[in-house]
């Protein structure tokens, strides 16, 4: 564990404590938020046949650094009669709402931030903050259309909500556990382990599980999707209608955090998929270090799998953003209440019968 | 309890659909011009900036008249016998100083009347359309070759001979018929002998 090697460098619980908490921030978020928000550009522009950024680089492969650049030198506005304290919090707890889900993330088998047993409780309450930061930002803004996105921000988060933990107890029901290590360690070995092709049990309840897992998998896409603010369900920052939601008065950095932080909860929501249904941490062919005989090796493979998993599933939420119009505000609440809500009960219900059986 | 089930089905069915439909479009070429790195091919025809072949501009004024919006403003002066002007690429002879030719771009309707009249054909249309500014004085373009002390040079020269040829008219009261037709002469009448030689 990394852990206990910086314990060893530096001698200090708290030094490497620390240090260990900022690893995922400046190795993985940092980069990631780089390189997702040009992948993102990229990917919507070629998808409507154009070609995005071109200019700063070879294909405008360095037009993110340009960003913050200019992010970090532009002007920190506040307007005048918004709530100034509550203001100047809000990016602050966005963005630590969607950092602190990454302590309980398994990036893989030699670095977790926190090897906690509540890891997947811990980071569905954690994401609460978020939405706490999204209606503080909207309503010290002062102003009518943050307002209404950080309203129907809480709203739809909330909302949704409720089919994620249903589908995240219906594995808890099968795996017996809420600790996102030991869950990715149950889905050793190969692919066919992998909670989506029915875990690691075996025989007739293995099969008869698969279907349950798929539509399990759908149903905490698309409210993890909904989570996370994006289209479909973009409807809290909806440009053509909210300017964009609630961090229109924001700009500078304050603005970058709440970009980051969006980018940030992506991955995160993805990873979650990716921990739950896909192996986390765990290559779907076995280990080129164990094959080698080189055993320092299977972390690296890991990470390098949990990264791909995960961007994986970032591209598959760019490509569905691209792809589809944004939805109403009661078309969304229907998806949620009258589609996902019951189908995930009857699926944490026909779970739960064969797991008893 | 049909509908329901349907709704759901054509949910997920129209989502895959549509994302068949831009994943395709992730591997067609773009359409994009790579703007100021490459341009597309102006058609034959374009009406962008006007410009002016000082070289072959007789002075004549008809542009100027021509123009709709009176954006071309023309000074000229009269040369002096013993100057020599030149001439024009279609062999005309050129007998007046210009000591004015501005045309006010940002008034310029770009109707291409200007050009027609042109009797050398020194007034066109290039294709030249990426001339903003950050200031409107900026786009009062003045196409005059002479230096300001030059203008000043033609003007006084044509001014002494105004005043030697009325003290002449004053002096000689038997040529003064012939005298008083000269000043009156503009452009198109000056040019008359002119065209007779060739």
């Amino acid at each position: 564990m990394i852990y206990d090697f910086l314990l060893k460098l530096t001698g200090s619980e708290i030094a490497a404590g620390f240090i260990q908490s900022l690893l995922p921030l400046f190795v993985f978020i940092l980069p990631f938020a780089l390189i997702a928000v040009l992948l993102e550009r990229k990917v919507s522009a070629h998808m409507q046949d154009r070609l995005g950024p071109m200019r700063v680089g070879y294909h405008g492969i360095f037009q993110t650094v340009a960003d913050i650049l200019k992010l970090m030198q532009k002007e920190d506005i506040v307007t005048d009669n918004s709530d100034k304290a509550l203001f100047n919090i809000a990016p602050v707890l966005v963005f630590t709402g969607s950092y602190a889900a990454f302590a309980a993330i398994p990036f893989s088998g030699a670095f977790i931030g926190s090897n906690i047993d509540l890891g997947l409780f811990f980071i569905v309450a954690v994401s609460g903050l978020v939405v706490a930061g999204i209606l503080m930002a909207g309503w010290a803004s002062n102003n009518k259309y943050t307002l209404l996105g950080a309203m129907r921000s809480a709203a739809q988060v909330i909302s949704y909500e409720i089919p994620t933990i249903l589908v995240i107890i219906t594995i808890v029901m099968i795996t017996g556990t809420l600790n996102l290590y030991t869950l990715s360690e149950l889905q050793t070995g190969h692919f066919w382990n992998w909670m989506i092709f029915g875990g690691p049990s075996t025989g007739l309840i293995k099969v008869a599980f698969i279907p349950f897992m798929i539509i399990g998998f759908v149903i905490i896409y698309i409210s993890t999707l909904a989570e996370v603010n994006r289209t479909p369900f973009d409807i809290p920052e909806a440009e053509s209608e909210l300017v964009s939601g609630y961090h229109t008065e924001y700009s500078g950095m304050k603005f970058a955090m709440f970009f980051l932080a969006e980018y940030a909860n992506m991955f995160a929501v993805s990873a979650i998929v990716a921990a739950v249904f896909f192996g986390g941490y765990q290559s779907p062919f076995g280990y080129l270090g164990n094959s080698l005989g080189i055993s320092w090796f299977i972390p690296i493979e890991q990470f390098f799998w949990f990264t791909f998993k995960g961007i994986f599933f970032v591209l598959v939420q760019m490509w569905l953003r691209w792809t589809l119009p944004r939805l109403r505000v009661d078309q969304l609440m229907a998806l949620c209440w009258k589609y996902l809500i019951p189908i995930a009960f009857v699926n944490l219900l026909i779970v739960g019968l064969i797991t008893v059986l | 309890m049909r509908e329901y089930f349907n709704n759901i089905w054509l949910g997920l069915t129209t989502v895959f659909i549509g994302m068949n439909v831009t994943f395709k479009h992730l591997f067609k070429p773009a359409v994009t011009i790579q703007y100021p790195d490459v341009k597309l091919l102006l058609p034959e025809r374009e009406r962008n900036r006007l410009y002016v072949n000082m070289d072959d501009c007789i002075g004549c004024d008809q542009c100027a008249r021509a123009c709709p919006v009176s954006c071309i403003s023309i000074e000229t002066v009269k040369s002096l016998p013993t100057d020599d002007l030149g001439k024009t690429s279609n062999g005309k002879k050129k007998a007046l100083w210009l000591t004015k030719f501005d045309i006010d771009i940002a008034k310029c309707c770009y109707c291409q009347l200007c050009v027609f009249p042109c009797p050398t054909e020194c007034i066109y249309m290039t294709d030249v359309f990426e001339f903003s500014e950050y200031k409107r004085e900026n786009l009062l373009y003045s196409f005059v070759t002479l230096t300001p002390d030059e203008i000043a040079e033609k003007k006084n020269n044509f001014e002494k001979a105004e005043a030697e040829k009325s003290a002449q008219k004053a002096a000689a009261a038997a040529k003064k018929a012939e005298e008083q037709a000269a000043p009156k002469e503009n452009k198109p009448s000056a040019e008359k002998p002119e065209d007779k030689k060739e």
